[in-house]
């Protein structure tokens, strides 16, 4: 079936599977493999992505559910070759090492910023409850987090 | 595999009356878990998320009403005054289960460890469903009648849960390997409803179904009835009663040995989750707090 999805403020249109997840939309169809394909089950986190503005994982949404509809992706947190200051924090920090899940958390904490520019321990391991990382043990990802935000001073990214 | 995508209720109805082999989708959470794993492949798909009718959630006639599609994370924002489904709201797996996952979806896939249902048992909720011919209510336990088995008819669609509003303190309560992301191994909603006197406890995770725990409930009221709590909340029942109805409670279970628990623990999970529901319900009106 064919579907036309707002990704990243430019209108794309592809033709899936009925059954197909807005995930596969994404990657298979658009070429935006940024948000990761690993348990196909909203365990953990790494296709996380905005529907209409709300954070999701994008493997639980039907393609055609997002028909019409705003998608952002971790590609569109920045153009060219600056990062975006959480992406920078993560560097920084030492929260990367495999990267397979850092798509998903970076989207995660964008999300998290935008609503809470200053937010507490607990509520930055709430936040992050539904991303998985098997690398890093989270120390160094909760460290970005609390860079990230001082960085960005309180100020909405 | 067909998807329907419709715009309205009544344009959702006739579908389903003409193909009602198209599985309802709305958060997805279920359902495209099982598109992904290849464990099911349903001819056609209905997708109820842009169904405005089941989107509303409030206070309507004395009562409130939840639409099937309002998702978990919204229950928390527009009703913190129900202050148990708020705690199972925020119960539910993590903040990107919780934007799309819907009370509709723990209905409709009617697994016995849906957050959500112990807390519709609690409170004596109705479930609404809608066919092309018109809408009707069910008493929830004539609507979950089996481990993921529902009374909705094949041309229906469920539109929501309404409740009484009761006056009391309540609270759900879930035992987990973690607090995020986890299918309960037992879980509890207790609501004291101060008009009536009584005391009302479902369990999910340790049946078929949610289920009620009528003779702890009669119990409990009546202990605190003999113990004056009800006009004197500083008046306790004693310890022993406590521990009396916690053991009835978990009397009431009728767990199964599976890979999340054994039934042994299951009983003695739903014990020790009574007994402190009951006594954080109890301080909660002594310190003059409800629900």
């Amino acid at each position: 079936m064919r579907v036309r999805v707002r990704v990243n403020g430019a209108w794309r249109t592809a033709e899936v599977w009925p059954g197909a997840s807005l995930l596969a939309l994404l990657r298979d169809a658009l070429g935006l493999c940024g948000s990761k394909n690993a348990c196909e089950q909203g365990e953990c986190g790494s296709c996380s992505v905005w529907l209409d503005g709300e954070l999701v994982c994008a493997c639980l949404v039907l393609a055609a559910q997002a028909d019409g509809r705003e998608v952002r992706t971790v590609e569109g947190l920045t153009t060219g070759e600056d990062l975006h200051p959480v992406q920078r924090a993560f560097v920084e920090a030492g929260a990367v090492q495999c990267g397979f899940c850092t798509p998903g958390f970076v989207v995660a904490v964008v999300d998290l910023l935008s609503r809470d520019p200053d937010p507490d321990e607990p509520r930055i391991r709430e936040a992050l409850s539904g991303n998985l990382c098997r690398c890093t043990g989270y120390q160094k990802i909760l460290d970005a987090v609390r860079l990230a935000a001082s960085k960005l001073g309180g100020s909405s990214p | 595999m067909d998807v329907f995508v419709p715009r309205t209720l009544d344009e959702a109805l006739e579908i389903k009356a003409a193909r009602p082999d198209a599985v309802p989708i709305a958060g997805g959470t279920d359902l495209m878990v099982e598109l992904n794993l290849n464990r099911r492949r349903p001819r056609a798909l209905l997708d109820v998320s842009r169904l405005a009718e089941l989107r509303r959630c409030g206070r309507e006639d004395g009562a409130v009403f939840l639409g099937a599609g309002v998702s978990y994370t919204r229950v928390i924002a527009e009703l913190p005054e129900c202050v148990p489904l708020a705690q199972a709201s925020r119960a539910v797996g993590s903040p990107q289960i919780r934007n799309r996952g819907t009370v509709g979806g723990n209905l409709g896939t009617a697994s016995p460890a849906g957050d959500a249902l112990p807390v519709l048992a609690a409170y004596d909720a109705e479930i609404v469903v809608a066919t092309r011919d018109g809408a009707r209510a069910l008493p929830w336990a004539q609507f979950l009648v089996g481990p993921k088995q529902t009374a909705l008819p094949p041309d229906g669609l469920i539109l929501g849960a309404r409740w009484r509003i009761a006056r009391g303190p309540g609270s759900f309560s879930k035992v987990g390997t973690r607090n995020a992301m986890v299918i309960a191994i037992a879980s509890l909603c207790l609501v004291l409803d101060e008009e009536q006197r009584a005391v009302r406890v479902a369990l999910g995770s340790v049946g078929p179904t949610v289920l009620r725990a009528p003779d702890a409930e009669a119990y409990a009221a009546e202990a605190m009835a003999r113990a004056g709590t009800w006009d004197d909340p500083a008046a306790l029942p004693a310890p022993r009663e406590i521990e009396e109805w916690a053991q009835r409670v978990a009397g009431a279970a009728r767990p199964i040995d599976d890979v999340r628990g054994t039934a042994a623990y299951r009983r003695h999970a739903c014990a020790a989750l009574a007994r402190r529901a009951l006594r954080w319900a109890l301080e909660d009106r002594r310190a003059g707090g409800r629900a």
